[in-house]
Formats: C-alpha cells, structure tokens, sequence
C-alpha cells in the first residue's frame, strides 16, 4: 500500500517534472521573448553562486533553531497535553470507580436494611401469631373449665332433682293408692316400680 | 516586464545586489533576503503560535501544531521509527521550501526556489545525507542495492550501471523539479500579466479583452498556491523517502 502510494508519488513527480520542464521552454522560444537566456544558469554571476553559501548559512542557522527550540517547544506543549489528558483521565476513571463503589454500597446497605426490616416484620408477625395463639388455647382452656364446672352444677342439679322426683312419685303413688284402695304398698315395691317407670322415661 | 512588443519573462529572476557595494561585496543579494524573510516566517509561526502553550490551543496554536504534526506524521510514516531523528530536517527543508515558494507570490518579491542553484544545493544536502547515513548504518552492503536482489547475474553489466546512474540522478531529478516548477509558475504569471498591459494599450477593445489574462493570473495564482505546497510536499516525501532506504537493513 505504502509502497505503491510511493510509486505514484515518484510517477506523478516525474510527469510533473517533465511538463513543467516544457513550460519555461517554451516561454524561452515563445515569439516576443527576449532571447537572452536564464538568469538562473549565469553561473559566472558571483550573485548566483552567493545565493548558495548565503542560502547555506541560513538554512543551518534555521535548522539549528527549529531543532533546539522551536520544535521541543511544540513537542513539550503536545507532550504536556497528553500527560494532562491522561492525567485526567485517570482522575475521571477513579472518580467512577469511587462513585460505583459508593452506588455498590448503597445497594448492599439497602439490600441488608431492606432483609432486616423484612426480619423484623417477620418477627413481629410470628410473634403476634404466637401470642394470638397462647392467648386462645388459654380462652379455650378457661372456657372448657367453665363449661366443664357448669356441667358438673347441671348434672348435680339434675341428679337431684330427679332424686327428689322419684321421692315425691313414690309419696304421691302411696297417697294414691291409699285413697283408691286403703291399703298401702311396701316402701321397697313402691320404690322399685318408680324407679323402673322413671328409668323407662329417661329420667 | 513589458518593454514594447516584447516581453521579458525571465527578467524576474535576475539577481541584484542589496545595500549597494556592501551587497555586491559579500554577494548578497535579494535571494538571501528572501531566505531570511522566509525562515522568520516560520520561527515566528511557530514562537508567536506556541507563546499561549496552551492544552487547549487557539487557531495559531493549532496551526502551528498541526504543521508539527503533519511532518512529524509523514517522517515517521515513511522513515520509521529512525524518522525521529529526521524530522528535524524534513521540517526545516519543507517549511523553508513551502515559505520560499509562497513569498515568491506576493508583488515585488522573489521566489529564491525558482534559482535552480539553490535548489540543487539543497537537492545535493538530502543527497549527501542520504549516502552518508546509508554508509554508516549499512555499510558495504550500500552498494549491493546497486544490484536488484533476484536478477539474473548476467544482467549485471546492464543493471548496475542503470541503477547507479538512477541513483545519482536523484539530486538532479529533485532539484529540477521544484526549481522548473517555480520558474513555469513565474514565468507564466508575468506573461499574462504582460498580455494585460499590452492589450490595454490597444485602446478600449484592449481594455475589455485586458480582463481576459487577468483572470487567467487569477486562476494561474490558485494554481501556484497548489503548485508552491505540493512541490515542497514532494521534496520532502521523497526526502523522506531517499531516508527511509538509507535506514533500511
């Protein structure tokens, strides 16, 4: 690629060469010219040949400037450029890597804030859920032991009054059966069949 | 200058002396002036440009630092990594060309690279240096390149004669190219500019077809402005280009 740019380089400066080799020429034997030939190749002219000695000097003095102090002054201004560029570019890279650092923290802290508060809603409701839990077993316990005493009064309370009933069945059968018949039936008979009839009624 | 029907188009590259006798003493003429004029162009492009130092540049700055960067560029593209330690040079050669060149357009002045002298001479300095740092880095093995690697031994007589004389046509070749290029530049631009003056004292039919040459010079100076970059472009590439192959092994 090089190689043939520099090929038509060399080619089209020949070309170049040649046709503007042609024009002076030309210039020379145009009709109207003045024939007296080129100044420039009037070597016998002391001027001509100065030029070159002259020309010589200066291009060393220029030289000689350009190297020592013009062109270190450019190269320090781009190398100072450079040095700052980077330089800021490093500060911007830490200045990134401190504010992603700072964003990773942030989300680790609202992460752990966020399992911790979960925790404790947890925790809270598990609690709540336990003392609701004691707090019925214990309303149920109480509760059992009043429906439990309440049975115990009703079944007493029924016991006795049907222990009464069949007093008061007996009495009224004997009572009964001696004004119907005027006799009396034995206390143990009377007995038995009120509690047979009871026993028959559910009672 | 138009004296009469004739006209002197190579009256512009004479030489004459400045500061009278001292000049004529010391050779001095106004081919010096111009080099000087045109070296402190670019020493004051490049100190004034670089005053402000600054990281982020102002249009001078940034001129000047991609001047910097273009030779630096093309020396090191074309050169090598050993293209550093020429680019010194290749600036020097293609700014001190490129302000010769460009003063040479403005009136009254002198285009010191239209004097096939000058431009020999620094033709024979890119020359020289080659050889010499093709002598010192290659050594004997210089020579062999005289050879092309790959031809048939027997074409030796025919080929290294070819390739020495190419060789030491370079200087020739390189001076005469920017030095004919100037002089075809100049020489057209005073003659149209003749034209003018001769037609317009053809009274007003001159007048109106003295516009004519006018505008060709318009045009022929946007032709010299490219002509005056890409000459000194072309001095410096193959400048550049004569180095690399002295740094190659």
């Amino acid at each position: 690629m090089a190689r043939s740019a520099v090929s038509i380089t060399r080619k089209a400066a020949s070309l170049a060469t040649s046709s503007a080799l042609a024009l002076p020429l030309m210039a020379m034997v145009a009709p109207g010219a003045r024939a007296v030939g080129m100044p420039q190749l009037d070597f016998a002219n002391p001027l001509v040949t100065g030029q070159v000695i002259w020309g010589g000097v200066i291009f060393l003095v220029l030289y000689l400037l350009l190297s020592r102090s013009a062109l270190p002054k450019v190269e320090k201004v781009l190398a100072t450029r450079r040095l700052t560029i980077e330089n800021d570019l490093d500060i911007a890279r830490r200045a990134k890597a401190h504010a992603d650092a700072a964003v990773d923290d942030l989300h680790q802290a609202r992460r752990s804030a966020m399992a911790e508060a979960q925790a404790n809603v947890e925790k809270v409701v598990e609690d709540a859920r336990v003392a609701a839990l004691r707090q019925t077993q214990e309303m149920n316990a109480r509760l059992a032991e009043d429906i439990r005493q309440a049975e115990a009064r009703v079944a007493a309370a029924r016991a006795e009054a049907l222990g009464s009933l069949r007093q008061i069945a007996g009495e009224t059968a004997q009572v009964l059966v001696h004004q119907v018949s005027g006799t009396s039936v034995p206390g143990d008979v009377l007995a038995s069949r009120v509690n047979d009839a009871a026993t028959a009624r559910g009672f | 200058m138009a004296a009469g029907s004739t006209i002197d188009a190579l009256g512009q590259f004479e030489l004459h002396p400045v500061l009278g006798g001292l000049g004529q003493s010391l050779r001095f003429s106004q081919s010096p002036v111009m080099m000087i004029v045109a070296s402190a162009l670019v020493l004051a492009f490049l100190y004034v440009g670089m005053r402000p130092a600054a990281v982020v540049p102002g249009r001078l700055q940034s001129a000047a630092e991609i001047c910097y960067d273009f030779i630096y560029n093309m020396a090191v593209d074309t050169i090598g990594a050993e293209g550093r330690a020429f680019f010194p040079f290749v600036f020097t050669l293609f700014f001190f060309i490129l302000a010769g060149n460009y003063l040479g357009l403005l009136p009254f002045s002198f285009a010191f690279t239209s004097h096939v002298a000058v431009t020999l001479a620094l033709a024979l300095l890119v020359f020289v240096l080659s050889v010499v740092v093709s002598l010192k880095v290659q050594g004997a093995k210089f020579f062999a390149h005289f050879m092309p690697a790959g031809a048939p031994v027997a074409l030796a007589p025919l080929l290294v004669p070819i390739e020495i004389l190419s060789f030491l046509s370079r200087p020739v070749s390189l001076s005469i190219r920017l030095f004919a290029n100037m002089v075809a530049g100049h020489v057209m631009l005073e003659m149209f500019a003749a034209f003018t003056i001769m037609l317009a004292g053809l009274g007003l039919v001159g007048d109106v077809l003295a516009v004519g040459p006018v505008v060709i010079n318009i045009a022929l100076m946007a032709l010299e402005l490219l002509v005056g970059a890409l000459q000194a472009y072309v001095f410096a590439i193959l400048t550049c280009i004569y180095l690399r192959e002295a740094v190659a092994h």
